[in-house]
């Protein structure tokens, strides 16, 4: 790592002054670590924020679940109000990574995680084509190992997906985030938070070059303060799919809440993670009215998935997804 | 009696209170910090390495290039790589040493590496299936050896069996990466380093730096796992000395996780093709295997799979075809199991594809070929007790009750599967000594320990062989100041240097029985050191073999090997493709069993390395650049706790082999990795009806297999 | 006092607790606390398996909570209380859990332990050690190449019911 300043924040307005460029916030730190071993990311200052104890409150306020961004994984995956009214989220975060990052990574940073692409995550210099890490050097991934990688939203200059497991349940519980910047205040869905490729080359027009490096829609300065949860009666469940048992990023995973009445689906939602940049949504028409019943539910799942568009080595993405949300709302409904 | 009782390990203490010391634990005044810089590039010639950036870095004392280097010459084994790096210009694979930075701290020397620039002017790197195929020298077997004709065994046969298997490469990844610390006095080098067996640092040393044996020392109180990486010397070992010589500072090296991936080896990749052919009876009437490994450019090592089946069945035709494929990678080296690993995954494989074609259960498939004496030469065995292992095995998982039970548990559905377990038995020479006092004994040898827990098993043998109790026993290891000890690998530890001592505490005893010591039993050694007005009595003893090595009983009238039966049940889930283990039952002959406690730890821990290497593990290398895509724990998967069921039920059929060792032990190291992986693959095919002949097996081969089921 | 913004600074005075002792040290922001303990204390017990976070090896705990010393700079500690390896015993007398890891065979080569017994520490003051499910999944950030997860897992088990009596 290079010899970088460090400097501890003492109120909120003090993150400002992380562009992502020479300076960064650091909270947790076990993502930034690693991008600053690996050179995906070399900022000359630190801003720690990680004692800004006023961005760690988790708390119910009328309908709403507040979650500071400092919250830690395993304080928001533990905690009571959580568990009762977004169960998908506390599953999601204790699903992550091990217990010990989770003491210490926070539910901000991890919406903030960069990819797992192998041929991102290489050490600098590296060897091959990666419009993430060299701009305009092409992508390793798009026609090599692809196992892992994208069956939505990607193009040709990046195929990545998002890994983070709290994004998705956070869409899927339509959940919004707040971003304070230099003089801004605002809030959006976490479901748009991300950009999958497709849309990042959209913003980006004549500047595609740069678009694989636009992951989401945070401007220079800003940082997530909270997110807000609604309280609802349907019921959530996440379901992450992974070769070993546990410590291991998802190979797929899916978020959803339900509402079922008379043993039919009235109303859900489904976000799927790790099968492109942001939580993909699946449209949930096809399912209202069906059973929340494995026979019923994936051959419907399956049509859903109709117009993915996987990569050479990673088909089975598109089956392993339906059941994963088949699952989830298979369990999400023995709730309801 | 102490031989076979399960007793905990003598550094038990040392190892839970955060006191053992490891080759990177180790801090000398002045030392400096080392960081290897290697090749970016797989393939080409070496042009300049730029690193005026990374000198005048803060911290920074020097970095050192080929020509700052002592000539070091071709090396032998068992120095892995004989050609060794910073010495020319050619580069044979990514991770090659090309740069030694040295400095004050371990952030200095890592920022100063990372800001060198190696210029290399690129060849194509032969990657795997690209390279040039030939055939191996002969090792321990011919790379093509047949007894019979198999066209005759095929034409004898009522179903014929030929398919494919496949083994990525895999790395050993122990928790522990490759470190040394090296410290020369004139020329006297000091190495702490992290080794599966002292001697073999000792002698590449001497030999590289053109000194007497008797100048090096070679210090290593724990390694922290090896499973064969740690066996042979690498180059970072050679350059940590080096380096320490050139600047005149003691100098500390451990790999980083990405160099324990290009700077020691791996397994190699393993592509395999099993023939069998047999009657409707089951018998064997043909076994032909071949085996394609990959291989390095300028060294030669590959695992052998074929040979498996030289041991494993009775078959009147056998034959077996060794080819390597040679790569732009880092040399290989053996991995947990050798030989038998890689080739119990095709051939149990292919057996049960031939029990399910012949429809006879699988288990009788092995019983109808078991092989009374070494299928190749019809040499005896020394001692074989397979049949018993099966036998309590099969009834204690209740195989053949097994579909009786239900096929489904919620989403699981339940699969079983079966395999046998073997594997070579090699046994290397050693020494030990035995300092025998009034207040109790001490075990001296250049052991080393990365967890087989060989000191407990020198404990015990000493403390049986004099007649006290264990606890009075200290041992000393992992010093070449000790009495030169064989290797911790090859499962011969046990064998040898548990001989070694129980023969240097004879040695002791005898002389003790001038001052009234009994021939057996227990003995008071107050009173014979009092009586021998000695503060001490020494015994010396040794584990000796005409050639100094012997290989499956080579040299004996016997064939040498050991066994088990494999009984696991997995459950597949097929809507997702995820396989999880359930419960595991395996029976083993393998000799004598010095402490039941460590070796069933043995046998758990070598289990789930199969189990990591059915499901999860590969370390791809990447097609157009001939480098490992991941080097690191992120993207590559190995075992954690929650895969592992509690369930993993493994015992000892009870046995004494006389002519293996004069303890009466074999080998158990490996045994237990061997048939596992394709036990659990049979079990997959019981549970869905996918076969799946790669491994690892990953949800998406289980949906593959699904879907075309 | 650590540095704020408008003077950050590259070398950084913390002062921390370190198994109940204090401790005072210039250390570079760069550090991690895996290497200070090391290097500068001299505290080897806590082990570098990955340095990414990714195999748990080097485990500690940072006022009471299991982290990883890998992916938490030597700053970020300043202030807080640290325990290692070789703060667990007390005198001669081994921890339960560490009792039981020798009773239970619950380690090999042994280089995993220190932080397999950490994170069996705070497993349990978590609340993390009810059963055998959840202890193996609780205790997963914590890897082992030698594979002694059976025995890790009874370990902690039966450590957890002796610290219950």
């Amino acid at each position: 790592m290079r010899d970088f300043a460090y400097a501890l924040a003492e109120r909120v307005e003090d993150a400002f002054a992380a562009n992502g460029g020479d300076v960064f916030a650091i909270a947790g730190g076990t993502e930034l670590l690693n991008w600053m071993r690996l050179g995906i990311a070399a900022p000359a200052t630190l801003v720690d924020i990680g004692r800004l104890d006023s961005l760690r409150t988790i708390r119910r306020t009328g309908d709403m679940l507040e979650i500071g961004a400092l919250a830690t994984l395993n304080e928001v995956g533990q905690h009571a109000a959580v568990r009762e009214h977004a169960r998908a989220l506390s599953q999601a975060c204790l699903a992550a990574a091990s217990p010990q990052i989770r003491n210490r990574a926070t539910i901000g940073g991890n919406l903030l995680q960069k990819t797992r692409c192998a041929y991102f995550r290489a050490e600098a210099p590296l060897p091959w084509g990666c419009n993430k890490r060299e701009p305009g050097s092409g992508c390793a991934a798009r026609d090599g190992l692809n196992e892992r990688h994208a069956i939505f939203g990607w193009t040709d200059q990046c195929v990545a997906t998002m890994p983070s497991d709290p994004a998705v349940a956070l869409a899927a519980l339509d959940a919004e985030v707040e971003l304070h910047g230099p003089g801004s205040i605002r809030r959006l869905p976490v479901r748009d938070l991300h950009l999958c490729q497709e849309e990042a080359a959209a913003l980006a027009g004549d500047r595609a070059d740069a678009a694989a490096t636009v992951e989401t829609r945070l401007t220079p300065g800003e940082i997530i303060v909270r997110y807000l949860v609604p309280v609802t009666s349907a019921r959530s469940a996440y379901v992450k799919v992974r070769e070993r048992a546990s410590y291991e990023y998802a190979l797929v995973s899916a978020a959803v809440t339900i509402a079922v009445e008379g043993n039919r689906i009235a109303r859900a939602s489904i976000m799927l993670g790790s099968v492109a940049q942001k939580p993909w949504p699946l449209s949930t028409e096809t399912i209202i009215g069906l059973p929340p019943e494995r026979a019923a539910l994936l051959p419907a799942l399956r049509q859903c998935l109709a117009d993915a568009r996987p990569l050479e080595h990673n088909r089975y993405k598109v089956a392993m997804a339906a059941g994963a949300a088949m699952r989830a709302l298979v369990e999400a409904g023995d709730l309801a | 009696m102490t031989v076979g009782i399960a007793t905990p390990r003598v550094e038990a203490p040392l190892k839970v209170t955060g006191a053992a010391k490891y080759a990177a634990d180790i801090y000398p005044p002045n030392t400096l910090y080392g960081v290897l810089v290697g090749s970016p590039l797989a393939a080409g010639k070496l042009l300049a390495v730029e690193a005026d950036e990374a000198r005048a870095l803060p911290g920074v004392v020097r970095i050192l290039f080929a020509q700052d280097l002592p000539h070091i010459g071709k090396l032998e084994a068992p120095a892995a790589v004989t050609r060794m790096p910073m010495q020319d210009d050619v580069i044979e694979w990514e991770g090659q040493p090309v740069a030694i930075v040295l400095a004050e701290s371990i952030e200095a020397a890592e920022q100063a590496a990372s800001r060198i620039r190696v210029r290399i002017e690129p060849h194509a790197p032969d990657t795997p299936g690209r390279g040039r195929l030939e055939r191996p020298p002969e090792t321990f077997y011919k790379p093509q050896e047949s007894k019979g004709s198999i066209s005759e065994g095929l034409a004898a046969a009522d179903t014929i069996i030929r398919e494919s298997y496949f083994q990525p490469t895999r790395n050993h990844n122990p928790m522990e990466t490759s470190a040394a610390v090296a410290a020369w006095d004139g020329d006297r080098l000091t190495l702490w380093d992290a080794t599966q067996m002292t001697l073999n640092p000792l002698q590449v040393m001497a030999a590289a730096f053109g000194i007497p044996v008797e100048n090096v020392r070679i210090i290593s109180p724990h390694t922290g796992g090896g499973f064969g990486c740690k066996g042979f010397v690498w180059p970072h070992e050679i350059l940590a000395a080096a380096a320490a010589r050139v600047t005149g500072r003691p100098v500390r090296l451990q790999l980083s996780r990405a160099q324990q991936y290009s700077m020691v080896g791996h397994q190699a990749e393993c592509r395999q093709t099993v023939t069998l052919g047999a009657t409707r009876d089951g018998k064997l009437t043909a076994v032909r295997h071949e085996a394609i490994n990959t291989c390095a450019i300028s060294d030669t090592q590959f695992e052998a799979p074929a040979a498996a089946s030289r041991s494993y069945y009775a078959s009147p035709n056998i034959e077996t075809d060794q080819q390597i494929e040679r790569i732009h990678l880092i040399c290989s080296t053996p991995m947990r199991a050798p030989i038998e690993g890689p080739g119990s995954w095709a051939l149990e494989s292919a057996m049960d594809e031939l029990a399910r074609a012949l429809e006879m259960d699988p288990l009788d498939l092995r019983l109808a070929n078991f092989a009374e004496a070494a299928p190749f030469d019809g040499k005896p065995w020394s001692s074989n007790k397979l049949r018993e292992a099966y036998a309590e095995a099969s009834e204690v998982y209740g195989w053949r009750s097994r579909h009786e039970r239900p096929r489904q548990d919620g989403i699981w559905r339940i699969g079983h599967g079966m395999s046998t377990a073997s594997t070579f038995c090699a046994r290397m020479v050693g020494k030990a000594r035995v300092r025998v006092r009034a207040d109790g004994v001490t075990v001296e040898a250049s052991a080393n320990d990365i967890g087989t827990g060989n000191q407990t098993v020198f404990a015990l043998v000493a403390a049986e062989t004099l007649g006290i109790s264990p606890d009075r026993v200290t041992i000393q290891w992992g010093d070449s100041e000790f009495p030169p000890a064989g290797p911790v690998y090859g499962s011969s530890q046990t064998m040898g240097m548990g001989s070694a001592v129980q023969h240097a505490a004879q040695d002791a005893r005898r002389k003790l029985q001038l001052y009234g010591a009994t021939e057996e039993g227990p003995l008071d050694l107050p009173e014979l050191l009092r009586r021998a007005n000695v503060a001490e009595i020494e015994g010396d003893g040794s584990f000796e073999l005409p050639g100094g090595r012997s290989f499956n009983g080579s040299g004996t009238p016997y064939a040498m090997q050991s066994w088990g039966a494999n009984f696991v049940e997995v459950g597949v889930d097929p809507d997702l493709g995820l396989v999880r283990l359930r419960r595991v039952v395996a029976r083993y002959s393998a000799g004598r069993i010095i402490n039941p406690l460590t070796a069933r730890s043995q046998m758990i821990g070598s289990i789930i390395w199969e189990w990591g290497k059915a499901t999860m593990e590969a370390s791809i290398v990447e097609p157009t650049h001939g480098r490992f895509l991941a080097k690191n724990l992120s993207n590559v998967a190995i075992p954690v706790n929650a895969d592992i069921p509690a369930d993993i039920d493994v015992g000892f059929i009870d046995e004494y082999d006389e002519y293996a060792s004069p303890i009466g032990a074999r080998g158990i190291g490996e045994l237990g990795a061997t048939g596992v992986a394709a036990a659990i693959a049979n079990a997959i095919y019981d549970a869905v009806g996918a076969r799946v002949r790669e491994v690892p097996i990953l949800p998406a081969h289980i949906l593959a297999g699904l879907s075309a089921a | 006092m650590l540095p704020r913004l408008g003077a950050a600074a590259s070398r950084v005075t913390i002062a921390l607790t370190v198994n109940g002792k204090p401790v005072s040290a210039d250390v570079e922001a760069r550090t991690t606390i895996l290497d200070f303990l090391r290097d500068r204390l001299g505290l080897t017990g806590i082990k570098k398996g990955c340095n990414e976070g990714a195999c748990g090896t080097c485990t500690l705990l940072i006022d009471g909570q299991r982290m990883n010393g890998c992916l938490a700079l030597a700053v970020q500690c300043d202030g807080r209380d640290l325990t290692t390896i070789e703060g667990l015993a007390d005198g001669d007398r081994l921890h339960p859990v560490q009792e039981a890891f020798i009773r239970c065979d619950a380690f090999q080569c042994g280089y995993c332990t220190p932080g397999q017994i950490l994170s069996a520490v705070a497993c349990i003051d978590e609340g993390h050690a009810g059963s055998e499910a959840e202890v193996r999944e609780w205790m997963s950030g914590n890897i082992c190449r030698c594979a002694a997860y059976p025995q890790i897992t009874a370990a902690v088990l039966e450590s957890t019911a002796r610290m219950e009596r």
